[in-house]
């Protein structure tokens, strides 16, 4: 039986309602709130949460009509119960255990990180086989795993100990002057410049740091030194050479993100890596990843943008899995957790 | 027959009827675990009332004032459960629940935290034992209300640690009965009572690391 499955995802700044059935796609609606931070360089929690509110029942009745199923041949619902910001889950969970209760469906509260991998199950090729190594990076969080199973085994190797990646992003594109969000202005304006100009530092890649930090990230020293540099060229005068800071500062990004991930697969002895979260739209991340994947023979996955970035479809798909697993569905009490740990794959 | 859900100060939820009342009403006062709560309340009053879900004529959402985090789930939570049960939502001022059967003037005010209340005035009830309000809801300063409050003197003060679902529910069909149109009651935005900004610190451009 290939359960058809509704997911409501609401964990940071894009409220997204999906529908599979088992691993079929059949609707990914995705309402983002991302202009309405712009003016702040950043996701403010409540302009999110507001946002989200408005946005639920829209998203759901443009998903059911993309679909062309009814809430009647719903199987369940699953929801986004963490990680994220605390407020704007809320909002998903208290929507998605009402529409269970409505509907007297069963609910499956998962969790986000563990989704961002489902979502290569939807996707049109076939399935990447496991274990595999996952690097999730986006605005929210910079994580990397060892997946053995889906729904039974996911292993947190490494995390940002301070900015995520995307956020990272942001802050160097406010320092040279670039609207947000960050990765894709960055990306336009480093075309042309040389990556290798600038020596920006890779964070945690020091051997006294790669002890205790192997696969764990940190990008606040970059943004610093980055900071530091432009400051230092202004201060002198100096027409700042933004192709070259914008591409050296990626470089400084992408190869540590790549270099870790990769030494995870080696180690490990796990030749398959999957790239998911919104960063993966830069371009640049996609491209040494596959530079660096063939050269140590590591089988890469990306997922289509549209199921990279956070929603609701990846929601549905852990959902389905979680029940074609046998999986008892959650019990109507739990609560958001922002910082709902991978191990716990539903709540 | 309508399904209302407040989340304004705890969480509530009631089913009620014109004529029957208050079939099922079942509270929880805590106002931090709105989310983990919400779904069992409403399974539970449903059950409770006997009701089937198909014989709701609407579900009514509390609006607030109230604080946002907890406020939201509820909305959500009636919002959607109105899609699923193919049935209408109706929004209302939390507020007027408390002031619902008052015959004297009376000032309802909540908790808005960070040193704020909301606030409301009503005169009395109309024929139809409807609340007037006469002002609100309101933010004000702790410690101000009684300068923000015109005539603060003659109002029996109302300190709302509670929204009850079951009398919120009443009013409204109180009000659909006597062919009120609730949504006057929000002066024309029938939207969650915020009263408040999203909190955001305009940044004035990155700060320097050199010194
Ligand atoms: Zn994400």
């Amino acid at each position: 039986m290939k359960p058809l499955v509704l997911g409501i995802e609401t964990s940071c700044d894009e409220t997204g309602i999906g529908i599979v059935r088992g691993t079929e796609l059949l609707a990914n609606v995705i309402s983002s709130s991302m202009d309405e931070h712009a003016r702040y360089g950043g996701v403010v929690p409540e302009v999110a949460a507001r946002a989200h509110l408005e946005a639920l029942v829209p998203a759901i009745e443009q998903a059911l009509a993309e679909a062309d199923v009814t809430l009647a041949d719903l199987d369940a619902i699953a929801v986004t119960s963490g990680p994220g910001l605390a407020g704007a889950l809320m909002v998903g969970v208290g929507a998605a255990k009402a529409l269970a209760v409505s509907l007297d469906k069963p609910i499956f509260a998962v969790n986000h990180l563990v989704g961002h991998v489902g979502a290569d199950l939807i996707s049109d090729t076939e399935p990447l086989e496991y274990p595999t190594i996952a690097l999730l990076v986006s605005g929210g969080h910079t994580s990397l795993l060892l997946v053995r199973d889906l729904v039974s085994d996911v292993e947190l190797l490494g995390e940002t100990i301070d900015d995520a990646a995307g956020e990272a992003f942001d802050k160097v594109a406010r320092l040279l002057g670039l609207p947000y969000p960050g990765g894709p202005h960055i990306d336009r304006v480093a075309v042309g410049g040389d990556p290798k100009a600038i020596r920006f530092p890779r964070g945690l890649s020091l051997p006294k740091d790669m002890a205790k930090h192997r696969y764990d990230f940190s990008f606040s020293g970059l943004k610093t030194s980055v900071a530091r540099w432009v400051e230092r060229e202004q201060d002198a005068g100096a027409e700042l050479p933004i192709a070259d800071v914008a591409a050296s500062f990626r470089e400084a990004v992408v190869d540590v993100l790549l270099t870790k991930a990769v030494a995870a697969c080696n180690d490990l002895g796990v030749p398959r890596l999957l790239l998911g979260g919104g960063v993966v739209a830069n371009a640049r991340v996609r491209e040494l990843a596959a530079e660096r994947c063939e050269a140590a023979g590591i089988r890469l996955r990306i997922p289509p943008l549209s199921l990279c970035t956070d929603n609701g479809a990846m929601i549905a798909a852990l959902g389905a899995q979680l029940i074609m697993a046998g999986r008892p569905p959650s019990t109507l009490d739990f609560g958001a957790d922002s910082t709902l740990p991978v191990t716990t794959i539903q709540a | 027959m309508l399904l209302a859900i407040d989340t304004s100060a705890g969480t509530s939820v009631a089913v009620v009827d014109l004529d029957g009342g208050i079939l099922a009403e079942l509270s929880s006062d805590d106002t931090r675990r709105h989310t983990e709560v919400i779904g069992s309340l409403i399974a539970a009053c449903i059950a409770d009332s006997g009701i089937t879900v198909s014989a709701l004529s609407g579900v009514v959402a509390g609006m607030g004032p109230g604080p946002f985090t907890g406020l939201r789930v509820g909305i959500a939570a009636a919002r959607v459960f109105a899609v699923g049960a193919g049935t209408k939502v109706i929004p209302a001022v939390s507020h007027d629940a408390i002031a619902f059967g008052c015959t004297e003037p009376t000032l309802v005010a909540t908790d808005a935290r960070r040193r704020e209340v909301y606030w409301s005035t009503y005169s009395g009830s109309d024929a139809a034992g409807l609340p007037i309000r006469t002002s609100g809801p309101n933010l004000a300063k702790v410690g101000e209300l009684d300068t923000a409050v015109h005539g603060f003197a003659d109002y029996r003060l109302v300190e709302a640690a509670t929204v009850s679902a079951g009398a919120l529910g009443m009013l409204v069909e109180t009000m659909l009965a006597n062919g009120r149109d609730v949504e006057s009651s929000f002066d024309g935005h029938p939207g969650a009572l915020y009263l408040r900004s999203p909190d955001v610190t305009m940044s004035n451009g990155p700060k320097r690391v050199t010194t």
